[in-house]
Formats: C-alpha cells, structure tokens, sequence
C-alpha cells in the first residue's frame, strides 16, 4: 500500500502532471495567474474539489448506472464548486469578485472530469482520493511556478510584497507578463523546460 | 425603454466579443479544445461554427433561465449546476434533431457537439453574462460575439499550424509547447485591436 500510495504521488506531480504532461484543465485557471494570491486560492479550491469529487465518484460508482455516469459525475463536481463558491463569498468577498467566474468554471476544467473518469470510476475511495490531491498537487506547482514568473517580472512583487532587485530604478517592469499574452509565453516556456528536461531522463533510461 | 441605444449596445459588445475581448486570448477559455482541435483548418471551422451555434443560443437560454427562474426564487448559487444542465441538455437535443433532419449537417457538425458541452467557453459566457448584468438584447450580441472571436482564433491558429506542419520544432516544444506560443503572439496581435475601439 505504501509503495502504491508513493507511486500516485510521484505519477500525479511529474510523470504524469496534468499541466505539461496532459495539458489539462488550463482554461480556466491560466487567468488568474497574474498574482500569486489569486492563483494560490483558486488552485487551494481546485485541489479541494478534485481530491473529494473524486472520492465521491469512486464512493458511488457501484450505484450509478453507466449511461448516465457523466452527468452524475458533473453535478457531484458542481456540488462542491458550489460549496467553495458559497465559503469564498461568505468570508472573503474580494477575493471571489477578483476571481470573478473563474472558480464556477473549475466544473467544466477538464482535468477534474478526467481523473474522475479515470481514476474514480475503477479504484476505491481512498487510491481515488490520493490520485485526485496528487494530480491537483502537480497542477498547483506548475501554477505557483508560473505565477511566480508573472507577477516577479511584470509588478516586481510577491505576494503583493516589492521584491528588492525587481522594483529598483534599473528595472524597467514587463507590463506584458501581467496581461494575457504573458501567461501564454511562461507556460509555453514552463512546458518546454519540464518536457525538456522529462525526455532527456527517459533517454538517460535506455 | 426604448431599443436603440440597446442594440448599438449590443453591437459595440458583440464587435469588442470578438477583438479587444477575445474569450480565448483575453480570458482563456476554451482552451483545451482550442490547443487538441486546431491542426487543421476544415475541423477547426467546424468546431469553431459549432461553438458559434451553441454559444450564442446557450446564452440567450441561460438568461431566460436566470431572470425567470433562479432570480424569483432566490437560487442564484445554483446557477452553475442549472447552467451547465441547460447546456448539456440543449446540446443533446441539438444533436437529435441534425441527426434526424439533415444528415449533411450531422456529418459536419455532429462529432463536435458532444466535445462542446465540457467547452470552457460555454459555460464561461454564460456566468460572464451573469456578472456583467448584461440586458437580453445585450446578451445576444455578447453571445454572438464571443463565438465568432472564438471561430476566428481557432481558425487562424489552424492556418499556422497547417503551415509549421513540416518545420523542424525543438522536441520539447512540439505539440503544446509551439502551439502556446503562437497563442501567445495571436494575443498580443488582438490586443492591438483595443486601441480601435477606445479611439473612438
């Protein structure tokens, strides 16, 4: 069981990482990565919702007939967006207005309907929990990185906070890296030096 | 009330849809079937006329739904779960009904409708309409618009890829990586576009 669980986590965040190695569910949270914050609360709902969607696929998946299990499997999904939703707008209004519909659209992120599809449908609850945290796990790494990235060089903050090098004089900000084609550039960046260094491995291997 | 301003309303929503606002390139989505479905132009007009279809009616339907039925009974945290029934369920039907009227349509149209009910895109116009408070003839333009910026970059991304099809990509760039690239430059090409419309 121990080997089995660490084999889900290493599997979850690299060899087989929703982001550069599926390209997944980048949709809907691409937007947000223009501030760490933003992207650190909507990737803490995602891990949220696909760990526990997930184990609640797999919890049903003697009962539900095999038709309609996509439907079922989205309102199970919806049903905790709604919860994250609900929670964001009760404690934290700004942030749910930054987020806009950002954190509704995880319901159609790709990546949640995937592992619930792949893993929740076959593994009992407890494998299927681990591989949904993982998979969510991997994705809220590559995010961070990528929000590091565009917030670092186009505001010369963290987390809000003025970074030393990147606010003096001599640094003139990207504004580029905070508007959308910046996002699109880092993670084409972030996916090639990942996949670069994921082939030069396997190479190694043989 | 009357209609005019609403429809030069609607028309400056639906022209700003589809350049300076671009769904895909300023908010990113519909991006999975954007980077999977774009290596050549004839299935990418298809899915691109598909989502033009359905975006623009799922709107108009999300709306009637919203003011008619979720706002009056003070369910509007169930929008996401209703929104997206609303979407599958008319996606069903759409399919059923090209399927027994006109078989031409159904062989050009029909494999994509099943990948449009998970399209970001779709469900994102939607909760948009809702959090811009856009009126129903406003929605219909917003709807329209969104859908032919869609058309447009899915379109012109296949062209380039059609093009890069023979060019030799550094192995970890291929597939994705190039293809975001692209993307990348794509967005900041439309973002030109928004001087066109402040100028005004």
């Amino acid at each position: 069981m121990k080997s089995e669980s660490k084999k889900l986590i290493i599997d979850g965040i690299w060899h087989n990482n929703p982001i550069f190695r599926q390209v997944l569910g980048i949709c809907s949270t691409l937007a947000v990565t223009n501030l760490v914050l933003n992207t650190a609360v909507m990737c803490i709902a995602l891990v949220f919702t696909l760990s526990l969607s997930s184990a609640t696929v797999s919890l049903l998946r003697r009962f539900t007939p095999r038709g309609i299990r996509m439907m079922v499997e989205t309102l199970i999904i919806a049903f905790y967006v709604i919860v994250v939703d609900l929670v964001l707008k009760a404690y934290w209004p700004e942030m749910s207005t930054n987020l806009g519909p950002y954190v509704g659209l995880i319901i159609t992120n790709c990546i949640v309907m995937g592992r619930c599809e792949a893993c929740g449908t076959i593994n009992p609850p407890g494998p299927a929990f681990l591989d949904g945290l993982f998979n969510a796990l991997g994705y809220t790494v590559v995010l961070l990185i990528i929000a590091t990235i565009r917030e670092l060089l186009g505001m010369g903050t963290f987390l809000g906070y003025p970074m030393p090098y990147f606010t003096g004089p001599h640094w003139d900000k990207w504004i580029i890296m905070v508007a959308p084609p910046g996002a699109f550039f880092t993670l084409a960046v972030v996916t090639w030096v990942f996949r670069s260094i994921g082939l030069r491995a396997e190479k190694k291997d043989k | 009330m009357s209609a005019g301003p609403e429809i030069s309303q609607a028309f400056v929503v639906c022209i700003s849809a589809v350049f300076t606002q671009n769904i895909l390139l300023t908010y990113f989505l519909g991006l999975c079937p954007f980077l999977g479905v774009s290596r050549e132009v004839k299935t990418a007009v298809g899915l691109g006329l598909a989502v033009v279809f359905v975006l623009t009616t799922t709107c108009m339907l999300n709306w009637l739904v919203y003011k008619y039925v979720l706002v009056p009974l003070e369910l509007e945290f169930f929008r996401f779960i209703i929104f997206i029934i609303v979407i599958a369920a008319f996606v069903q039907l759409v399919e059923m009904v090209i399927d027994r009227y006109s078989p031409f349509l159904y062989q050009k149209l029909g494999v994509f409708l099943p990948l449009i009910t998970v399209n970001c895109a779709i469900l994102g116009a939607s909760l948009f309409m809702v959090i811009r408070g856009y009126s129903f003839i406003v929605t219909i333009g917003y709807g329209l618009g969104s859908g032919l910026g869609w058309l447009l970059a899915i379109i012109a991304m296949a062209g380039i890829r059609q093009r890069l099809a023979n060019d030799r990509i550094p192995e970890g760039l291929q597939g994705p990586g190039i293809t975001l690239i692209i993307a990348g430059l794509m967005a900041l090409a439309f973002m030109g576009f928004s001087g066109v419309l402040q100028g005004r």
